[in-house]
């Protein structure tokens, strides 16, 4: 009695096949007769906003933009690079990662060279962004990635990676709550506060390492000055070279004087989100679209935007800032100039504007700063003090970046002293020289 | 002439799956075999041949490499001796006849149904104390026990083992739906038997089940090797990663050089040793268990 | 009358403990249930501040923005056809195999399992981009044909391994009398085999339904057009990059578990009444 049922399933399977092939073959008919551009992105909360935008497009030059979303960002990465493989790129799409990355989908031939169209007249286009955010897309002269100089993607909004704290929390501690934490000691004092109170102090995805790597950069850039970070990654200076242990011994100070939250190693960044929206935090260490995130969780958060408390009078505070998301073109495409005039117009003062709005990003147009709310006008003005690792010229090798990272996690959880984690650091450092030597 | 024609047709019963497997599993390991002695990026096509050069890198060189295979088969080994005995002993109490078997069934079921996010969530929600209800401590608090109370997803020493044992939960539904399934293919009759000629609810268990839930029971057991060894989204939702190496496993190895290094020859290579290993582990436990067959 | 007594308060004492000691699994089982549902009822707003299991208020209209939102109408037909087609796919394929790997002699018989047996402990990493390629150079990509072949091939060596192992256990005087009556080997296999594997068949049903039906990576690397797309792809949408709307996302996951649970109620009713009311040995 089953397998009669069995049989009939199978049957009307197998009928039911060729339906989907018919389907198939109909929808590709129509793709040959009208203009149409395929973008495919991760920005899920953008995309109410890009069909927006893409329907605002059709109807002023009757191009069809069709936004594809994939989500998550692992998952995008992936089907990227499954679709370079198989020549399958869209007309525009993403590359999220690192720079050496970039430059081997450059080399490999997908991405369209877009500084010609960057000079057009009198280089309008190259000057309506932040210098900085196109930077991170561009490759300079003579880059240690073998990739030709020019720009190869458009960035279509900025972000900037600072310290936000909590005014109320900060006011029951008996602080000042519109005065922010300048020097690194002030901030490990109020980690005493914060554990007489019962409170959590500092939160952040640290179980993700790449936001320990970035607050430990901008420290070492405090430290020591961007000349000797870069001379490191070089292999000209030694990682157990005593300002990087200052560097390491950072967090050492932190972690005994209780400013950081309890688990913060096993934290990723979406619960340090909540915990600091709900008022469990007195300080986070986060990204500009944050503000989106908090908005959504907790619209009456009051909560302010500070640069990382300074630990050296020597240097400047740095923090990493340039693009947020940027746009490239598929060198193969066959609506190559469709999808660059698409682009033009996606990063024009208006579109921009409208993006920021609803979707409360800082816009990467220069000249659409108008409408944002006060907290992410903060986030801009920490700009000035912004770098980004794809702009150095350099990239350290991923082995030790690893080892950095999680070196420095054994050292909160007390199991790591600064010195053995220099040490080893440097170790694979040497060991990853003499591999590339050896080659 | 008539032994070839028997054989001919005993071809056409695997040729279908033979077919399927080698051009969607054959191509692409073979593919995969080979790029593990390349040097790539996954993007350029340019590859650097650099033979066994990965392979003695991966056994030589790469300490978080065995580590995460150290940590993985910690977690196993509680799977195999915790999970597999909880899926027996609850797979045997719903073999009896009592009340509200079905419902049982359908529960124990739950856990391998849902997602491992979700399950993340959930239990991070449950045992943490930061962002977490924290009900573990507190129940340990209210039964007397406060020196008993740790923050077991953010210690190092305790890490692991919650995560295990989490793992666990989310697994033992199917090995209770095998051994259920097992126990239930026992005729009643070898019972009746047994019970004629005296024997006790021990000795029934001991001569008639065990010996025919053998197979069932290494079955199980490969299967929750294979699928053990492979954990890596649960540890992702429970502690954010790999903890300074404290969670490390295979998977989030292979899947740092596929995506954080940029190194898909070596992440290749990474897989194949691995695969190798899960070989000689299956193999070991398959021989022992024809051995231990009656 | 004193030892019927003693008997009597043996079995219940008996049954007392495993009956506690079902129910307090079973709480450890549905507590992580109750909170994903609990979730789906509260808001983005309130999900952390409002830490009960019991929401204050229930948003049950999650649920329909939860659908529409993450366009589930569609997506859910298609995962229903893929975990059909690849489920029945899987169990002819692999069953007939299983059955001649354990009753039929042929040549490289052993070879051929052991091939099967190292495919389902060698995983392949990266196996995604391999397959990209494979059905692209077969024109199968961004079809729904290449996809149900290609999971048809993930389930296969579990399931032959499954089967075989049950089918090695069968009792060998049915097949011989079914042979005697002249059945062919097709015949025995459709006649005998399956339906005494019916518990192990109903086991391999529901873990194949509950792979296709979870599995969200390869079809979104292998499909383009969002009319092929299956549940969880669409399921995807609530979990932005920054911002992951925590409701909608456990409503979808909630109705994304339910035809799996239903699934398996149908399921098990094979596994219990199986072999006694199959077999009658003749």
């Amino acid at each position: 009695m089953l397998f009669r049922q069995w049989r009939f399933f199978l049957v009307a399977l197998l009928l039911s096949l060729p339906l989907f092939g018919i389907i198939g073959c109909t929808s590709q008919q129509s793709l040959k007769d009208e203009i149409k551009i395929t973008v495919w992105h991760w920005m899920t909360d953008r995309e109410a906003a890009f069909k927006e935008l893409a329907k605002r497009y059709e109807e002023k030059t009757d191009v069809k933009v069709l936004f594809e979303l994939y989500a998550p960002s692992d998952a995008y990465s992936q089907k990227i690079r499954a679709a370079a493989q198989g020549t399958n790129l869209p007309d525009l799409f993403g590359i999220l990662g690192e720079k050496r990355d970039f430059g081997a989908f450059i080399k490999a031939g997908h991405v369209l060279d877009l500084t010609s169209y960057m000079d057009e007249n009198n280089a309008a286009w190259r000057n309506s962004f932040f210098s900085k955010a196109l930077a991170v897309n561009e490759f300079a002269a003579d880059n240690t990635y073998g990739v030709n100089t020019g720009v190869y993607a458009v960035p279509i909004d900025i972000m900037t990676i600072q310290m936000v704290y909590n005014k109320d929390l900060l006011k029951a501690l008996g602080l000042n709550p519109n005065k922010p934490v300048l020097t690194f000691q002030e901030f490990i004092d109020i980690g005493k506060k914060v554990k007489e109170n019962n409170m959590q102090g500092l939160v952040s995805g640290w179980g993700e390492v790449w936001m320990i790597d970035c607050l430990a950069n901008n420290y070492a850039f405090n430290i020591m000055g961007k000349d000797k970070v870069l001379a490191t990654i070089k292999g000209e200076v030694p990682y157990t070279d005593p300002d990087w242990i200052t560097v390491f011994g950072l967090f050492k100070k932190m972690q005994e004087s209780g400013i950081l939250a309890n688990g913060l190693v096993t934290m990723v960044n979406k619960t340090a989100e909540q915990l600091f929206a709900n008022n469990k935090a007195v300080f986070a260490f986060n990204g500009s679209w944050c503000v989106n995130v908090y908005k959504g969780m907790s619209p009456n958060l009051n909560y302010g935007v500070m640069l990382p408390p300074q630990a050296s009078d020597k240097y400047p505070m740095a923090i990493w800032g340039g693009a947020g998301s940027s746009f490239m073109v598929n060198a193969r495409s066959k609506r190559k100039e469709e999808a660059v005039k698409f682009l033009k117009w996606l990063t024009d003062i208006d579109q921009q504007a409208y993006l920021s709005e609803t979707t409360n990003n800082l816009p990467a147009n220069k000249n659409s700063l108008g409408k944002i709310p006060p907290v992410l006008s903060s986030f801009a003005k920490g700009m000035d003090y912004a770098t980004h690792p794809n702009v150095w010229g350099v990239t350290e090798f991923s082995a030790v970046i690893e080892a950095f990272d999680k070196g420095i996690q054994s050292i909160i959880i007390g199991e790591k002293t600064p010195e053995q984690v220099a040490a080893e650091v440097q170790r694979i450092k040497e060991r990853e020289m003499n591999k590339r030597k050896n080659r | 002439m008539i032994k070839f024609k028997a054989a001919l047709e005993n071809y056409v019963f695997v040729l279908p799956a033979v077919i399927i497997f080698s051009i969607f599993y054959v191509i692409p390991f073979l593919w995969v075999f080979q790029l593990g002695m390349f040097e790539w990026d996954g993007i350029l096509p340019t590859k650097i041949f650099v033979g066994l050069g990965n392979f003695k890198e991966i056994l030589f060189q790469d300490t978080d490499w065995w580590r995460s295979i150290w940590n993985a088969g910690y977690i196993t080994m509680i799977a195999l001796i915790f999970q597999n005995t909880l899926a027996f002993l609850l797979a045997w109490a719903c073999d009896r006849e009592i009340r509200m078997k079905n419902f049982y069934r359908v529960i124990f079921f739950i856990p391998p149904v849902l997602s491992e996010v979700v399950v993340g969530m959930a239990w991070r929600y449950i045992i943490n104390d930061v962002d977490g209800a924290n009900i573990i401590n507190k129940m340990l608090v209210s039964i007397g026990l406060p020196q008993l109370v740790h923050s077991w997803l953010n210690e190092p020493k305790t890490a692991l083992t919650t995560v295990a044992l989490v793992h666990c939960w989310k697994g033992f539904g199917w090995g209770f739906l095998i051994f259920l399934a097992g126990l239930q293919t026992i005729p009643k009759e070898l019972y009746e038997a047994a019970r004629v000629d005296g024997a006790n609810a021990w000795h029934s268990f001991k001569n008639v089940t065990i010996p025919l839930m053998i197979p069932v029971v290494v079955l199980v057991a490969i299967l929750t090797v294979l699928g053990t060894m492979q954990v890596f989204v649960l540890i992702i939702g429970l502690v954010g990663g790999e903890f300074a190496g404290h969670t490390s496993v295979p998977v989030l190895r292979i899947l740092a050089s596929m995506r954080y290094s940029s190194r898909f020859g070596y992440a290749c290579a990474q897989g194949i040793t691995f695969g190798a290993i899960l070989v000689v582990i299956s193999f070991i436990q398959y021989r022992f268990s024809k051995r231990a067959k009656v | 009358m004193k030892t019927a007594l003693y008997y009597r308060t043996k079995k219940f004492a008996i049954n007392s403990i495993v009956h506690l000691f079902l129910i307090s699994v079973s709480i450890t089982c549905l507590y992580p249930l109750l909170w994903m549902v609990s979730a789906s009822l509260k808001t983005q707003e309130g999900i952390f501040k409002d830490l009960s299991l019991w929401p204050r208020q229930f948003h049950f209209e999650n649920y329909v923005f939860a659908w529409k939102e993450g366009g589930f109408g569609g997506n859910f037909v298609n995962s229903v056809l893929y975990t059909v087609s690849v489920v029945i796919g899987i169990i002819i394929v692999s069953s007939m195999a299983a059955y001649a790997f354990s009753r039929l002699r042929f040549p490289g018989r052993n070879i051929l399992f052991y091939t099967f047996m190292a495919a389902m402990m060698i995983p392949i990493p990266g196996s995604f981009v391999a397959l990209y390629v494979l059905l692209n150079k077969l024109g199968l990509r961004n079809t729904p044909i290449g996809y149900i072949l290609a999971m048809v091939n993930v389930g296969l060596s579990t399931s032959i391994f499954l089967l075989k192992t049950f089918f090695d256990k069968m009792p060998k005087e049915l097949e011989d009398a079914a042979r005697i009556d002249g059945c062919s080997k097709l015949g025995i296999w459709w006649h005998v085999a399956l339906p005494l594997a019916k518990p192990v068949l109903a086991v391999v049903v529901v873990f194949n339904a509950l792979n296709v039906w979870n599995e969200y990576i390869l079809a979104l690397i292998i499909f383009d057009d969002r009319k092929f797309m299956p549940l969880q792809v669409a399921l995807q949408t609530f979990q932005g990059e920054f911002v992951t709307n925590y409701p909608l996302l456990m409503a979808g996951l909630t109705i994304t578990a339910l035809p799996i649970i239903i699934v398996y109620l149908l399921m098990q009713k094979y596994i219990i009444k199986g072999v006694t009311a199959g077999a009658v040995v003749g």
